[in-house]
Parts: C-alpha cells; structure tokens; sequence
C-alpha cells in the first residue's frame, strides 16, 4: 500500500484533500453547492476533449473548469441556479461527445467519472502542487472578505466589497482546486469531497479558522481512508470518497442533535 | 473636530430606479455628533436613500459629498434592515463584530489585541457583552439588532446609518432601543441617521428631522419640519399636524371625505 | 428531403420508437420542470437524476429492467431530500448535495461492477448518457402511462403548487398544505427524471427538465403559453437531436456517429441561449 507506485497518489491526493478540504469551507459558507458540482463536471469534458486532441488531460481539465467557473461566476445573481444547470449538461454532453468521437477505453471513462489512484502520473506532481499552492494563497488573500460576504453580503457590499470581483475571484480558485483533484476522485465525485467534509466541519465548530482546519482535516481524513479501501478492495475510490463523506456530514449531524438536545 | 462640522452634505439629488423617480431634489446635511431622523411611510424611499449614501446607487443627478477626508467607507457605519444569517454559520458574535473592521480587506492580516479590545468595548457598548460567544445564527432579533450595531461601530464610525431598526418592535423594546442609540451617540460621539416610519418613539432625542413623502424631502429641526405648511407643501395637498400630551399626529387628507388613517403618523387613541 | 435527412432514418423501428419516446419525454419534463424553475429547485432536479443513476446502474448490476431503477432511485432520492428537508436555502443546498454525493458513490461502484461482470462495453456510457435507440417497444409502453399519469397529477395539483411557489405564506394562510404539496410535487419531478434517464441518460435528463421550460419563461407571460412553449421546445430538441445524430454518421469520413443525447442537449442549451437574447434585446428596446 505504500509502496513506491502509491507514493505519486498519497502526494497529490493529500494535497488535493487539503484544498478541497478548505476551498469546500467557503463553498459551504457561500450556498455555491451546485457550482461546486456542475466545475468539476465541465473538467470531465476538458479531459475527454484533450485526450481527442492529443494534449495532456490536465491542461484540458483546468481550462475547461476555468471556462465553467467564469460562466457560473458572471451569471452569479439572475437565476445563477438555472444557467448552472445549463453550463452543466452542455459540458456533460460535450464530454460524451468527445468520448465516442475519439473511441476512448471504457476504464479511461470510468477513471475519469469515478477516480483512480493509479491515474496519479510523476510528472503531474509538480503542476498539482504549484497549482495547489496558489490558489491556497488566492483563498488566504480573500479569506476575511469571502467570510463576510458570505455572511452578509448586504454588509459587505455596503463597506466597499465588490461581489463580482469577489464571486469571480472564488470561481476561478475553485475551478482550479477542482480540476486538480477531478483525476484522482472522479469528476462526479470531487463535489462529494469538497461539500461534505465543511458541511460537518461548520456543525462541529463555531469559530471561522477553526472550522477551516478541521474542513481540511476532514477532507484529508476521508481521502487517506478512500485511498487506502481502494486499494484493498479494488472497488473505485470515488464510491469510497462519496459515501465516507456522506457519512461524516450525517454522525456530525447526529452529534449536534443529541448535543443540542441535551443541552 | 469641531463640534459643527458638517460630516456629508447631499446637493440636489435626483434618484431614479428602472427609469422611475424615486427621489427629486434632495437637500440635507448632517453634523457631527447629529441624532437626526428620516420619516417617511413605507415605500416612500428611506432605504433608497440610505443605499445611495453608500453609494450603492449613484444619483441621476446632484452629488453627496464628504467634506473632510476623502470618502472614505470607513467614516461610515451600516446597520440594515435586515441581515437573514445561516443558522449554521460557523462564527462567533465577536467574530462577526470584528469582520465590521477588518471584513473588506484583502490579504493575510492577523488580528491585534487592539481589535479584540475595541470588539468586546463595542459590545458592552450596546449592553451584549454576554453575547460574545455565541453562534451569530442563533440570536434572537433584537439580539442580532445590538450585534448588528456593535458591528457597524467597531471601525469607529463617524455617521452610523440605520434602517428602520425600531420596525417590529413593541414600545418597550423601542424605547430601550431609542435610548440605547442616544447613549452610544454621547458616548462615541457618532452622528446618527434612523430611518422609521413613525416619528413619535424619536421626538425626545432627535436634533433633526428628514421627512420623506411624495419622492420629495424637507429637512430642519424637528419644529420647523412638522408644521402643516411645510409638509402640506411635501404632500401637495393639505395636511394637519397636531399635538397631543407631547405627541404629534400628522394627519393626511380631507379628515370629512378622505380616508382619515391614510397615514401610518396617524395614532388614533 | 434527402439533402436534410439521410435516407432510411424513419424506416427503422428502433428509431421509431426512440422518436415516440423521446416527444413524450420532452412534453411531460417541459410541464414538470416548469415549476422546477419557478420553484429555484435546478439544484435538486440535478441531484434526482444522479441519484436515478445510481438507482439505474444498481438494477442494471443485479439484472434488472434500468428503467424500474431509474424511477425507484429516484423516487428514494426524493424522499431522503424532503426527510432531510430544511427550510433555509443554504442548509437545503448543503443538505441536496450530502445526499447526491453519497448516491453517486453508489453510482461508482455499480458501474464498477457492471464493468467486471459484463463482456460488453459502453454499459457505463449507456447508463450515464443514454440511448433513445435501446428503448424497447414495451419499455415505450410503460414511459407512455408513467407520462400520462404525472400530467394527471400535475393538472390536479398545479394551481395550489403554483401559488405556493409564488408565496408560500399567503397560500398557507389560504389553508394549502406546503410541506405536503412540496413533497408530491418533488416526487413527480422524481418520476419525470427517471423517465428522461432512459432517453438522454441520467446526469443529462437535467437539461430536458430545465432547459425548455426556462427558455418558454424567457420568452411568454401567461403560464398557458408557457406550458405549451417549453413542450414545443423540448420535443423540437428531441427531433432535431435525432436527425443530427443520425445524419452526423456521413459527416466524418471515420463514420462516428455524435452521440444522440449530445445532440439533444446542444440544441436544449441554443434554445435556452437564444432566448435569452431575445428576451435582453427586446426588454432593452422596450426601456429605450
């Protein structure tokens, strides 16, 4: 399980957990769910289109999240949830279309939608973490301004915040975070990872940063588990990863229940 | 700072929304250290008002301007109407209240005890220093109302804006409210700009008054605002202003064939 | 005709078939997804069709009809998003998205398994993005009463559910019942997904729910008009998809056919584009 063909998944899965895990805390502060779904799903289609070009996946993935992050982002407002859906479907069916154009293997499908710990190449650490690294510094250089107008987007227009900037500037960090981690979990199921984990953190905790932490720790807790059942059971780390973060959101939820109801 | 400096002067505004005026030649300046209020019936344009001093909407015409410093968004405290919070939001009161400081700013800061210091001053200002810990999600209304104020003081505010913070609100809690706001005033030298719908609840602690109806504004002391010539003049057609052990009743319309409570002023006792 | 349309497209049954199916699909999502629009629930209208999904895919890995797995699936789904059910806009999306996340880990390990049980490939395409081709003629037939009875329901219930969505308060305050309502309505968007699962597959159906009937509420103002022009729409998608697909066969000398959903969900998103534009440029005229 750790031996050296694992190593390039463990690196780039923890990072991949740990952005997750603290792009998610603002993804949940700010109702951007079904962004957060429909990003990943427009990587999905940059992919397949990549590979029926002949240029590396990653390239694909990034540039068609971006592509989907700006369009979610500058419809934010006027029915953002209907364009959402929209932008969505047209990028699925774009990707089925690149799929049955350039004859793709069913387990490079399956790999793509659903994750795979061995899809993990050398030479895409170092993009991963540098790509990584930056959109954690994006996150930081807006993280007071992210939380406030979260909060209160009212308030924080009112002092000077501008929402367009700020909701493009959140899209753009978040397409990126979920590019990066559409090969490893899946493009169905980089959503999971980076909406339940916060979603448990926020009811444990009720300090900002903190809740930020135990996001990321979350994340991070629930992709080791993932990779680590993948690897014993063969079975794709997507369902692992979907369904573990799944279970934390509902015990996190259950633990405030009887907190709250017995205090 | 002297004590008469004008802190905003609003020149013959025009305000218009999807092609609609909402405001016509606005006039009106406050001082520092002012309890003015701004009166008008609902949808009579307070909010608007507000809003385009921000300046989250810019006049069709005229200009608000800020003598002294810049404009500087910092010179000025927002409390609104209402602020709808997740219940699950995970943040403390007194993180809340500091975001009031530090919220707009961009880039790695870390908070000084200073800003601790003046977070829990601001609470105890508005008497809810024992909120300090709770989630911001589960207060109660005029527990959020007191957070909300404690928020828009934190970055020492020269002019605090309110929205209708006296709406929904039994006469006690109005009175506490009131008082509560004359007191954080003297003690914080902050003028003050409460917009409401019924002028009574502010008669003793007002300085000024701006009176809102039919898109158009009079502005002055109090007694020289609610007289029956000038706001006949606001409506366009006659209106009586009587007072009554201390009360005034602003009463709209031909009292023998109009309908006599057209007017939300109008208390009938 | 032939320059338009490759010849021998509507002498094959399976076409035929998948034609019929495909209009009747279209109609009943067009009326349902109306009130998913108008409702704000594009959100949870996805999250149904994923979690028909995984409702398809485990049935087709045990051996059963997908369709009854679509339907089921989803009909869960719809019942675990309103037990979840929670008021606040926020908390419902968070809520809408632990439930579709779990069910498409599901999904995952279906396929999986559909893939190591299976000699065929393309079961996992199938499943996701669909076929109108593979629908059998009594699969039709069961589509048709399904169809048939959610425009039933929906006729009954469709003022009330109206007004309800439009304000909630004032329809309770006039003795509706919202919770209740909500959750009728929420299943038949759930039966309506399932159905279209089978025609542009499962993560797709999202664009048959909503796509027509928000370009129809671009473009009409009585709620009559709209029904019948987002209906318009979503079978006209559905017809020009087919002839697309099918004619896209001789465009590349290769011979790859363009996936018939891709087809149908291009022509749903120009549709929804274009009238948009439409919509911005005669309001702007109009202001002018």
């Amino acid at each position: 399980m750790f031996s050296s063909f694992m190593t390039n998944a463990w690196i780039v899965g923890t990072v991949v957990a740990l952005l997750a895990g603290a792009t998610g805390f603002f993804v949940v502060m700010r109702g951007s769910s079904f962004a957060a779904h429909a990003i990943p799903n427009g990587a999905f289609a940059g992919a397949a289109g990549a590979t029926l070009v002949g240029v590396t996946p990653l390239a694909g993935l990034v540039t068609f999240a971006v592509v989907a992050g700006i369009g979610i982002g500058a419809s934010r407002g006027r029915r953002s949830d209907v364009a959402t859906a929209m932008a969505l479907v047209m990028m699925l069916a774009l990707g089925a279309a690149f799929l049955s154009l350039s004859a793709a293997y069913e387990p490079q499908v399956d790999a793509l939608l659903f994750g795979e710990i061995l899809g993990v190449g050398t030479s895409s650490i170092t993009p991963v973490v540098i790509l990584s690294l930056g959109c954690a510094l994006a996150l930081a250089v807006m993280y007071r301004p992210l939380l406030f107008s979260a909060a209160a987007p009212d308030l924080a227009a009112a002092r000077g915040l501008n929402p367009t900037v700020l909701e493009m500037g959140f899209m753009l960090t978040l397409a990126i975070g979920s590019a990066l981690t559409v090969p490893v979990v899946g493009a169905l199921l980089t959503f999971s990872l980076t909406v339940g984990p916060p979603a448990a953190a926020r009811l444990l905790v009720r300090r900002p940063f903190q809740a930020l932490v135990l996001s990321m720790v979350l994340a991070v807790g629930t992709l080791w588990v993932s990779v680590a059942a993948s690897y014993q059971t063969n079975l794709p780390v997507g369902f692992f990863v979907g369904v573990l973060s799944a279970v934390v959101y509902v015990v996190a939820r259950v633990a405030t229940l009887l907190h709250r109801s017995r205090a | 700072m002297s004590e008469n400096a004008v802190i905003v002067d609003v020149q013959g505004v025009d305000v218009e929304l999807a092609g609609q005026r909402v405001l016509t030649n606005v006039n009106f300046h406050i001082d520092a250290g002012e309890f003015t209020g701004l009166i008008g019936s609902n949808g009579a344009g307070k909010t608007t008002l507000l809003r385009m001093m921000l300046g989250l909407i810019s006049p069709s015409r005229g200009e608000v301007s800020w003598p002294g410093d810049a404009r500087d968004l910092r010179r000025v405290g927002y409390v609104p109407q209402k602020v709808v919070l997740d219940v699950d939001v995970p943040l403390r009161v007194r993180d809340f209240v500091a975001l009031g400081d530090d919220g707009h700013r961009y880039g790695l800061h870390r908070r000084t005890r200073q800003t601790w210091e003046r977070v829990e001053e601001m609470l105890d200002a508005v008497e809810a220093s024992e909120l300090g810990e709770r989630r911001i999600g589960a207060l109660s209304g005029g527990e959020l109302q007191r957070v909300l104020l404690a928020h828009a003081l934190v970055s020492r505010p020269e002019l605090l804006l309110l929205d209708e913070p006296l709406a929904n609100l039994d006469p006690g809690a109005t009175s506490d409210i009131v008082q509560l706001l004359a007191r954080v005033r003297d003690r914080q030298h902050v003028a003050i700009l409460l917009s409401a719908h019924e002028i009574n609840s502010l008669l003793g602690v007002m300085d000024r008054v701006i009176y809102i109806a039919n898109a158009h504004v009079a502005s002055g002391p109090t007694d020289d605002v609610v007289r029956p010539d000038v706001l006949s003049q606001l409506y366009g057609h006659h209106v009586d202003v009587i007072r009554v052990h201390g009360r005034v009743l602003v009463i709209t319309g031909d009292v023998s064939t109009g309908p006599v409570a057209e007017h939300p002023d109008l208390v009938v006792e | 005709m032939h320059w338009l349309v490759e010849p021998g497209l509507w002498s094959n049954a399976a076409v035929r078939t998948g034609v019929g199916v495909g209009a009747v699909v279209a109609i009943v999502s067009a009326m349902v997804g109306l009130f998913t629009v108008i409702r704000g629930q594009s959100f949870a209208g996805h999250a149904l069709a994923d979690v028909a999904l995984s409702g398809g895919a485990g049935s087709n890995a045990l051996g059963f009809s997908p369709l009854a797995g679509f339907v089921v699936g989803a009909l869960v789904g719809a019942g675990a998003m309103e037990a979840v059910g929670v008021e606040r806009v926020r908390q419902r999306d968070v809520a809408t998205g632990v439930v579709l996340g779990a069910a498409t880990g599901l999904s995952a390990l279906f396929l999986y398994l559909i893939t190591l049980n299976s000699s065929s490939t393309g079961s996992t395409q199938l499943i996701l993005f669909g076929s109108l081709f593979s629908v059998s003629a009594p699969t039709f037939l069961v589509v048709l009463a399904l169809s048939v009875l959610v425009c039933l329901a929906l006729a009954v219930i469709g003022r009330p559910l109206l007004f309800a969505s439009l304000s909630s308060d004032a329809a309770a305050a006039r003795g509706v019942s919202v919770t209740r309502l909500a959750l009728c309505y929420t299943l038949l968007m759930a039966v309506t997904v399932g159905l279209s699962a089978i025609v542009i597959g499962a993560v797709l159906s999202t664009a048959l729910l909503i796509g027509p009937p928000a370009a129809a509420l671009r473009l009409g103002r009585r709620m009559s008009m709209t029904l019948v022009v987002a209906a318009t729409f979503g079978v006209a998608a559905v017809l020009v998809g087919v002839v697309v697909s099918y004619d896209s066969y001789y465009w590349w000398p290769s011979h790859r056919a363009l996936p018939v959903s891709f087809c149908v969900v291009a022509l749903v998103v120009a549709e929804f584009v274009v009238a948009s534009l439409v919509r911005r440029l005669t309001t702007r005229k109009s202001s002018a």
